[in-house]
């Protein structure tokens, strides 16, 4: 049972979006306390990605509001609201497919230190800056990788990427969309055991499809179903509801 | 504590990147070769020296940021003209020309960087035509300032440090280009070295994956667009310097396509790619002036075909897949 | 008795109904394959030399040669679309811009060789020659002809996209590729036949030009940028875009010259210029 203290530290309000006629999310009202170890499930089209899009502010919701850490965000663009320490994942590699990883994660770095807008020294000078992406890369093991350039490393490698990246800006909150998605069998486990590792100050909401992970790794879950959520609840209670059942064994077909 | 003077191994591997090779020595050692092996072409030379500085600073909004400008001689005829102008009713010392003149355009760059940032893709490049082809009207429409079609008369430049006069025989017109150019290449290669650089390229890499790390890309791109205007417009101020005359021509959509193609010819983003496209193209146009000038258009069309399907990163990056292969045996 | 702005108007829209018809083309399959070619004005280069040798050069009445210039330049797009384009699709915008400038120099070039440089004379056919005396304004014969093609062009499109099975293909998949794929459209070949037509009408609009703004083998570069403009100002894949932004842009062009000529071609510039950062999608384009 969560102690009432415990802080809330991303929130959303009766958030709507919609494109013309298609609702893509209906009211939504989530609460994420510190250190919460969150799965956000339900079939495909549901609008998990949208939710995380709305969240992060690639998408301006048609009503409602996000709350990070208290603070209203809701007109904040993305990166305003990275710097506030939200950070996600994608669920289809959006790395840099020219600059190796030891570049991607110090530029990330780079960026939270306020430096990215120094041309006159070289990067090399900033040693700190380089040392905390190393370690960050070292941390996910992909220390002997940081020299290859991204779009010459192994699938499963990119997604530890994906991570590392979000991890470079030191954030609060992490969403993370399908941290797997499409790592062969044998490279997932290194994936999960990343995920693992994170610091348990660090708040995750993830989106998975496999429901041995979300098991494994959530402390609470929340339905999402075409748009809106359908329920929320422990492992235990969730995989016990015969509505779940339903939606993902499919008496009702959604699209 | 860790101690200060040792370097770690990532610390190395990135300074590694920015060492300079022989390759690189053994080419700005060859541009003094003019000096001695082609001194009746000292002015083609400072020509291309211009046009090639020119080219970098295109690299820098494009091979580096990926803003595809076709209007880029906007700022190149900006610097020509003020150059040009400062000369006529202030003073003909050279130096502060071309500091008036990348002032001027970096203003000009600063000005329209708030426009070029918002925008991608088509809406982009026709902006960048449109601003480009609007600059040319204005030079063209203001003939009380510029001279119009019979360009900008008067220009009278003083002797470089009070002894080096600029003539016909072209030694002080070449070897001040060709210093500008060197010192300007030398901040720029520090520039894609620096974080900033980094930003730029991830940037052009992934647009949509900045915003998700905390950069602030369209801050960035204005940056980047105002130091390329400025750069540009320091060359297009070398050329009216080193001609004594400003023309319609330093300002108009012919420069902005040529200096694009010559950047692609040599491969964008890569530091040299423009210089080297500048050296080729100005050399081989050269050869060719003296055949009509469409039978030109015929094989830079044939060329740019050619690059596109067969050599998409352009010379350079030819020549680097082909040293990767051969390594690699 | 009409005041002679009225004049200026009819004019501007009739020189609009060209660039319109110039223009149609590129839109459409900028809009659906989202490929930047610039070697449209070739295309429409073609159409009006053609034009020019089978009435100069064979006596060709010159209504006869307009389906031939149409078809000419199809097929030509065909031609390079199966060689080049198609392998461009996925590129980026720049090197779709370079390889179709590339393709549009060495037009000009052979254009040069095979016709000089310049202008083609041509004989306004006898049908078309003077004008109409309407409420005190000289309507040209010519330009009501323009007017009176570009309108059953618009027709036949509209219907075409709106009512028939192509049409609503090309609907598909202008908003929707991969499900239109999925649905069973042949993606592919909806491009070519619409990149066909499309090019296919700027060849029209080439051979219909001759008469108004002369053809010479620059004509590739000078009417790519008023295509281009009219093109972003009115939207990509719209087809009420490129007539609204043909006919705002042929009235300025005109009115600009006949009142402001001191400004020049100015006016046009700055009026892309502002629309374009009022709404980056065009009048009527998608967000």
């Amino acid at each position: 049972m969560e102690s009432e203290v415990t802080e809330i530290v991303l929130s959303t309000r009766r958030l709507d979006k919609n494109f013309g006629s298609l609702v893509v999310a209906r009211n939504i009202e989530l609460n994420l306390p510190k250190g919460a170890r969150y799965a956000l499930i339900g079939p495909n089209g549901a609008g998990k990605t949208t939710l995380i899009n709305l969240m992060t502010g690639m998408l301006k919701p048609n009503a409602g509001q996000i709350f990070l850490g208290g603070e209203d965000v809701t007109a904040l663009e993305p990166q305003e609201r990275v710097r506030r320490g939200l950070a996600r994942t994608f669920q289809i590699n959006t790395l840099f497919p020219g600059l190796n990883a030891l570049e991607a994660v110090t530029l990330a770095v780079c960026e939270r230190r306020n430096i990215a807008g120094e041309f006159w020294r070289n990067v090399a000078v900033h040693r700190e800056a380089i040392e905390e992406a190393h370690d960050i890369l070292a941390k996910l093991r992909l220390g002997d990788s940081c020299y290859q350039i991204t779009r010459e490393l192994p699938y499963g490698r990119q997604r530890l990427l994906e991570i590392a990246l979000a991890l470079a800006t030191k954030p609060k909150v992490l969403l993370l969309d399908e941290p797997a998605a499409g790592v062969p069998q044998e490279e997932s486990g290194e994936v999960f055991e990343a995920v693992a590792s994170l610091s348990d100050d660090l708040t995750l909401l993830f989106i998975e499809h496999d429901m041995h992970v979300v098991f494994r790794f959530a402390s609470h879950i929340i339905v999402l179903v075409s748009g809106a959520i359908f329920t929320e609840g422990s492992p235990a209670a969730i995989a016990a509801d015969p509505g779940v059942r339903e939606v993902y064994l499919g008496k009702r077909k959604h699209g | 504590m860790v101690p200060t003077d040792t370097i770690s191994a990532p610390q190395l591997y990135l300074q590694s990147l920015s060492r300079w090779s022989a390759i690189e020595i053994a080419f700005w050692l060859a541009t003094l070769l003019p000096f001695f092996l082609f001194p009746n072409y000292l002015s083609l030379a400072s020509q291309i020296a211009i046009t090639a500085l020119f080219a970098l600073s295109l690299d820098l909004i494009l091979g580096y940021a990926g803003v595809v400008s076709l209007g880029h001689a906007a700022f190149f005829g900006i610097g020509a003209y003020a150059a040009g102008l400062f000369s006529k009713f202030v003073w003909g010392e050279p130096i502060s020309g071309l500091l008036v003149a990348a002032l001027l355009a970096g203003l000009a760059g600063y000005a329209t960087s708030f426009i070029i940032c918002r925008f991608r893709h088509l809406t982009l490049i026709m902006l960048t035509l449109g601003l480009g082809l609007l600059a040319f009207e204005v030079a063209n429409s203001a003939h009380w300032l510029t001279g119009g079609s019979d360009g900008l008369q008067g220009v009278r430049i003083w002797p470089l440090f009070g002894i080096f006069k600029f003539d016909l025989y072209g030694y002080t017109a070449y070897s001040y280009s060709l210093a500008v150019l060197f010192l300007f290449f030398l901040g720029m290669r520090r520039l894609v070295h620096s974080p900033f650089g980094l930003a730029l390229r991830g940037i052009r890499e992934n647009l949509v994956r900045m915003p998700a790390i905390g950069a602030a890309s369209r801050a960035h791109i204005r940056k980047a667009y105002t130091i390329a205007a400025a750069v540009a417009g320091i060359a297009g101020a070398l050329l009216t310097q080193t001609t004594e005359s400003a023309a319609l021509e330093s300002i108009s959509f012919q420069r902005s396509a040529d200096v694009l193609v010559m950047l692609v010819l040599g491969g964008a983003g890569r530091l040299y790619g423009g210089l080297i496209g500048a050296i080729i193209f100005m050399i081989a146009r050269d050869q060719f002036s003296g055949i009509a000038p469409q039978y030109w258009y015929f094989w830079i069309g044939i060329l740019l075909i050619v690059v596109v399907m067969l050599l998409p990163n352009g010379i350079l990056g030819g020549l680097s897949k082909i040293f990767a292969r051969w390594s690699r045996k | 008795m009409l005041p002679p702005v009225f004049g200026v108007l009819f004019d501007g829209i009739a020189y609009g109904m060209l660039l319109f018809v110039l223009s149609v083309g590129l839109s459409v399959t900028l809009g659906l394959m989202n490929f930047v070619n610039l070697a449209h004005c070739a295309f429409a280069m073609l159409g009006g030399y053609l034009t020019a040798t089978l009435v100069n050069d064979f006596n060709w009445s010159f209504f006869a040669t307009l389906p031939l210039a149409f078809i000419a330049a199809a097929t030509a797009s065909i031609a390079f679309e199966r060689v080049f384009y198609r392998r461009l699709y996925r590129a980026s915008d720049l090197d779709q811009v370079l390889l179709t400038i590339g393709i549009a120099f060495v037009s000009v070039a052979i254009a040069a060789y095979l016709f000089g440089t310049a202008q083609q004379p041509i004989q306004t056919p006898p049908l078309l020659r003077g004008a109409i005396d309407f409420l005190g304004l000289s309507l040209g014969k010519y330009r009501l002809f323009l007017i009176a093609i570009a309108l059953v062009v618009t027709i036949l499109l509209v219907v075409g996209i709106e009512y028939t099975r192509f049409g609503a293909q090309v609907r598909a998949a202008v908003d929707n590729q991969r499900m239109a794929g999925g649905l069973g459209i042949n993606v592919e070949r909806t491009f070519a036949v619409t990149f066909a037509l499309g090019s296919g009408l700027a060849g029209l609009g080439g051979a219909l030009a001759i008469e108004i703004v002369g053809l010479d083998p620059n004509f590739s570069f000078i009417y790519l940028v008023y295509v281009l403009i009219i093109v972003s100002v009115g939207g990509l894949g719209s087809i009420a875009g490129s007539l609204a932004a043909a006919i705002l842009i042929g009235v300025s062009d005109i009115a600009g010259k006949y009142y402001f000529p001191e400004l020049g071609a100015f006016l046009i510039y700055l009026v892309m210029v502002v629309i374009l950062m009022w709404r980056p999608s065009g009048l009527f384009g998608r967000r």
